[in-house]
């Protein structure tokens, strides 16, 4: 079990990679306009299935919405 | 008076020609078909979004679907408090959106959301560093709005007055001095409440306006929309054509000589 803090909330997942953690949150990993940072640094969409996620990381997942 | 064609007064930012001088944001409106129809009145190219973490409920990109074929749309780093989160925001924008222009917002005051003018231009000399088009949102300060230049700030976007406020151009010298120093556009940006304070803002000599609440919040967001549209290009031929200068005694129009019973 990996222990990641997602968009600000602690959870303990069973996930390797950031591929695997937008399975397993239900997100479809063709959608587009979707980003994704790990401890501060973007991980482009071509490194999602590589990119390793270790206990202790903070990831974001964020997308454009309404704004002035 | 003939008057000037587009092709001889078009915004030019980072290279790029723009077809309109006034950018619109995409929130607080009624529906989102208010939100399309409004857009579309207001003859906008740049339309504003934030970047916000996916609810993990669910994800609907349809806001991008339905605006990014028809606009240029801008992301903006809303809400951002420290330059890192500013940086990361602005990152993650490029990713989400495939676009390197941001418009950079760093609060020093949650409940004013004025500018912190020192991160502000410490995010923007890295930012621009990395490659993007910055359009920084900041006070209406001469000193700065040249620093922000000076690290190479493609545009700089002074308020008018808060953020949502609609009180209008609270300092308009300060624009005015703005706009005759700056080496880059000038966009005005915040507290716009209606037509005549966009008119206001190219008379000043500002080279655009950016507008949200003013538009989306009106009782008639489609009607102000035309409205800011018709004041944003009143005002840009009045700024061309040169006013008269204001004096303090009467002039008559009308010839002094042949008045009838003389």
């Amino acid at each position: 079990m990996t222990r990641l803090r997602i968009n600000g909330v602690e959870a303990e997942i069973a996930v390797t990679t950031v591929a695997e953690l937008l399975a397993e949150r239900g997100i479809d990993p063709t959608v587009r306009f979707l980003a994704v940072a790990v401890n501060g640094a973007v991980v482009r969409r071509a490194e999602w299935p590589a990119l390793t996620l270790s206990s202790g990381d903070d990831v974001e997942i964020v997308r454009p919405l309404q704004g002035g | 008076m003939p008057t000037p064609s587009p092709m001889t007064d078009t915004l030019t930012i980072a290279g790029t020609a723009l077809s309109s001088r006034l950018f619109v944001g995409s929130a607080r409106y009624p529906s989102q078909q208010v939100m399309l129809d409004a857009l579309a009145a207001s003859g906008a190219e740049i339309v504003t979004m934030s970047i916000r973490r996916i609810s993990l409920e669910g994800y609907a990109e349809s806001l991008v679907d339905l605006l990014g074929d028809k606009y240029r749309l801008l992301p903006n780093t809303a809400g951002c408090v420290t330059a890192r989160d500013a940086i990361l925001t602005a990152e993650l924008a490029r990713e989400a959106l495939e676009t390197n222009w941001v418009k950079l917002e760093l609060i020093g005051d949650r409940e004013l959301l004025y500018p912190d003018v020192e991160q502000l231009v410490h995010a923007a000399d890295e930012l621009v560093r990395k490659g993007f088009v910055v359009l920084p949102y900041c006070n209406e300060d001469p000193v700065a709005c040249q620093k922000l230049a000076d690290v190479g700030c493609a545009a700089v976007m002074p308020l008018g007055s808060l953020i949502g406020s609609g009180m209008g151009i609270a300092n308009p010298a300060a624009i005015e001095l703005i706009c005759k120093r700056s080496p880059v556009p000038v966009v005005l940006d915040a507290g716009i409440g209606t037509a005549s304070d966009a008119a206001q803002a190219m008379e000043l000599g500002c080279d655009a306006v950016m507008i949200d609440t003013a538009i989306a919040k009106s009782h008639d967001p489609v009607r102000m929309a035309a409205g800011m549209r018709a004041a944003i290009e009143g005002g840009r031929l009045a700024r061309l054509a040169g006013r008269i200068p204001k004096q303090r005694f009467a002039e008559p129009s009308s010839p002094q000589l042949g008045l009838v019973g003389s």
